[in-house]
């Protein structure tokens, strides 16, 4: 092979190394995306906390925050899911406890999971639950309801100049995938 | 003996292996070109669709899944299939012209990377038969609602990876025969603007095109293998993918119109027999606009909820694009500024180009805005906007250049009357086409909707009207090309009497083998 010939191999090479990395680069754009949401609270993006160091902050006691809990369902889950309360005057700083109540309408076993939204944004990393209802999976056979109890604290060190904190709880179906979205395959065949 | 082997090497062997084997790059170069004019008449039939259910409100001629097939497929085929495909033709007929290159750097994976498409768009087309229909998200494919696609899912998925492996096939032998196979002489500060926006082109191509695969394999594991990225009941976040796709998606959009501001810049100064006025910010203008195209991503997103910070941060960016695009608008008027301007069918269609394509700057303009883009998200102003950019942009452009090159392919002279009737005849059309559509837009008219508001009828069906003009004139087009290839007035190398460059110095049609001892550059 001539020289100009290698060289053009070689230079084709390092191309398609080039376009193999940013392949990398687009699946390296997802912990880039989580990280920076969990930085600057965008899309609502909660902190989480231990019960040991939420129980180690000093309660602001100068200070109130009022805090309202929003809650949906989304898509396939035919569950009735509401908050115990509407809102909670707390303090920065202190451990709160609230009640939230799911129950199954729908007449199979299902799993839902809790993915917690703050708004506005920016008081989304000052915002902590403890461990419990949005880390894992709630199971709920037909017809069954349960409580959920919900621990947070809000970080003393939120901006002065927010209020008023909105937190919303939605209930996704977390069933394995196999389980809701495929129907028999004659079914989807047609014939 | 040698005089056989003389003889086979200088000539293509005859029947449908020459095509299916060659790697010559006229060859390839003819078969994209004739893929892409294929594909822009399938892309076109789907667009007919389209405006044929939009004439009046209410349901006529399909349901609702086909609407909204025919809306996804129109788009893909169109960028996809036509557009880029059309690009990377004329580079490979043009750029070893051009640079006085004997043919592409890597000839057979210009072959491959030929090749794939048919077999892409087989897989993307016969989705459309399939139980559940073809794809009907929209061509930017937005979880979860891409994700409800049925049987057809892993075919379009599929199908993206092939036309993605193929684009950046041909964007790595084009990088590398520009900077391998110059001829002595041609220096980068001499490369003819096609050859630039290329280049620049091409990289872009490297860098998003894989960032597309990465988004779409995403889409296809969170279907099929259980993962998360896009799921919120798994920890992912709907709203990431259009992070990802846009970081490939505006890259994207300016791949599809970097190699159309090369065009213009070698036909303008053709017929205004003057040299290309400020050739140097040219080529400056287009790397900060290819730079700035990684930067603007989140401008299709304003409303999905950004902090204030990213709204001004992409609002601002946005708007910076304006200025090299500007350059580029100023430069090509003051190459025409006391030119010997004349009128022929190609400097016709530069002219509209420049004209028009400022008018889709505009509204980019205003859709950069980003309080404004509050109002305008999802409207039919976007379509206007980007059919402004795209079809008066990027397909003008393309038929420009059709017309400029067309006698140096074929060696003969297309028919300028039946050349400049399809011009009128598009230039009028097409913007009775998408001109009302701005008013549709600004009257709260959303896209991707089978049916609409009573309110909208009659820029709808104007709006139709000119849509099936336009249609209509460009099988004029087709026409014409076809006659040109089979015969007509015998072509000067030159063609164009204001041509400068390598390419005009070759006979018209140019050897098979052109270039075989490099060129003296003078």
């Amino acid at each position: 092979m001539t020289a100009l010939g290698l060289a053009n191999r070689r230079l084709g090479w390092k191309l398609a190394a080039a376009a193999v990395a940013m392949i990398g680069f687009g699946y390296l754009l997802v912990p880039l995306y989580q990280s920076y949401c969990r930085m600057t609270g965008v899309n609502g993006t909660t902190g989480s906390i231990d019960y040991g160091a939420a129980l180690r902050h000093k309660p602001d006691t100068s200070r109130w925050v009022t805090v309202q809990f929003v809650t949906a369902t989304a898509g396939s889950l035919p569950w009735e899911f509401t908050s115990e309360v509407a809102t909670l005057r707390v303090h920065p700083g202190e451990l709160v406890t609230t009640n939230f109540h799911a129950r199954n309408l729908g007449n199979v076993a299902m799993i839902g999971q809790a993915v917690p939204s703050v708004t506005p944004g920016p008081a989304a990393p000052y915002f902590y639950s403890v461990d419990g209802l949005c880390t894992s999976g709630q199971a709920l056979a037909p017809g069954e309801g349960k409580q959920l109890p919900l621990q947070f604290i809000v970080d003393p060190e939120l901006p002065r100049e927010i209020a008023t904190v909105t937190l919303s709880v939605a209930f996704f179906d977390a069933r394995p995938r196999a389980a809701t979205t495929t129907p028999p395959l004659a079914a989807r065949l047609r014939i | 003996m040698t005089e056989l082997a003389l003889h086979h090497a200088h000539e293509p062997p005859a029947g449908f292996t020459r095509w299916l084997f060659t790697t010559n790059h006229k060859d390839i170069g003819t078969l994209y070109l004739l893929f892409s004019l294929l594909m822009f008449i399938v892309g076109g039939s789907f667009a007919m669709v389209i405006r044929a259910e939009l004439f009046q409100p209410g349901l006529q001629l399909v349901d609702a899944l086909t609407f909204n097939q025919m809306t996804t497929m129109h788009a893909l085929v169109m960028f996809f299939g036509a557009v880029m495909p059309a690009f990377v033709g004329l580079a490979n007929w043009m750029i070893p012209l051009m640079i006085g290159a004997p043919d592409m750097a890597l000839p057979r994976l210009n072959n491959w990377s030929f090749w794939i498409l048919p077999f892409a768009f087989a897989l993307l087309l016969s989705t459309l038969f399939m139980p559940g229909g073809g794809p009907a998200g929209g061509w930017t494919m937005y979880p979860p609602l891409m994700l409800q696609t049925g049987m057809a899912f892993p075919f379009v998925i599929f199908a993206i990876h092939l036309m993605g492996i193929s684009s950046v096939m041909g964007a790595i032998n084009i990088i590398t025969t520009i900077f391998n196979m110059r001829a002595p002489g041609m220096h980068l500060r001499r490369l003819p603007l096609f050859v630039w926006t290329w280049l620049i082109t091409a990289f872009l191509l490297v860098a998003a095109m894989p960032v597309l695969a990465g988004a779409v394999t995403m889409l296809l594991t969170d279907k099929y293998f259980g993962t998360s990225f896009f799921n919120a009941a798994g920890g992912g976040d709907p709203v990431m993918f259009q992070h990802v796709f846009w970081f490939f998606g505006h890259p994207e959009v300016y791949i599809m119109i970097l190699p159309a501001f090369g065009i213009v810049s070698h036909i303008v100064p053709t017929f205004a027999r003057k040299p290309l006025f400020g050739y140097e910010s040219m080529i400056v203008a287009v790397m900060s606009i290819a730079f700035l195209s990684f930067i603007v991503w989140a401008h299709h997103m304003f409303t999905v909820g950004m902090p204030l910070a990213g709204e001004l941060f992409f609002m601002y960016s946005t708007i910076l694009i304006a200025v090299p695009t500007g350059v580029k608008v100023f430069n090509w008027v003051a190459t025409m500024w006391r030119g010997a301007l004349s009128f022929e069918t190609p400097m016709l269609w530069a002219l509209t180009f420049i004209v028009l394509f400022s008018i889709g700057g505009f509204s980019g303009l205003m859709l950069g805005l980003t309080p404004v883009d509050f109002q305008y998200q999802d409207t039919y102003f976007v379509v206007a906007h980007f059919h402004y950019v795209l079809v008066t942009g990027a397909v003008f452009a393309i038929v420009g250049g059709v017309y400029f090159w067309l006698p140096k392919w074929t060696g003969h002279n297309y028919d300028e009357r039946l050349g400049k009737l399809h011009f009128w005849l598009s230039l009028i059309s097409v913007n009775v086409l998408f001109f009302p559509q701005h008013f549709l837009g600004l009257a709260g008219m959303p896209r991707r909707i089978p049916d609409y508001a009573v309110q909208f009828a009659d820029w709808n069906m104007i709006s139709s009207l000119g849509g099936f003009v336009f249609g209509a004139a460009q099988l004029l087009f087709l026409y014409n090309v076809v006659r040109t290839i089979r015969g007509g007035a015998a072509a000067t190398p030159q063609v164009w009497e204001g041509a400068q460059g390598l390419e005009w110095t070759l006979s018209s049609p140019p050897p098979y083998h052109s270039f075989t001892e490099p060129p003296i550059i003078p």
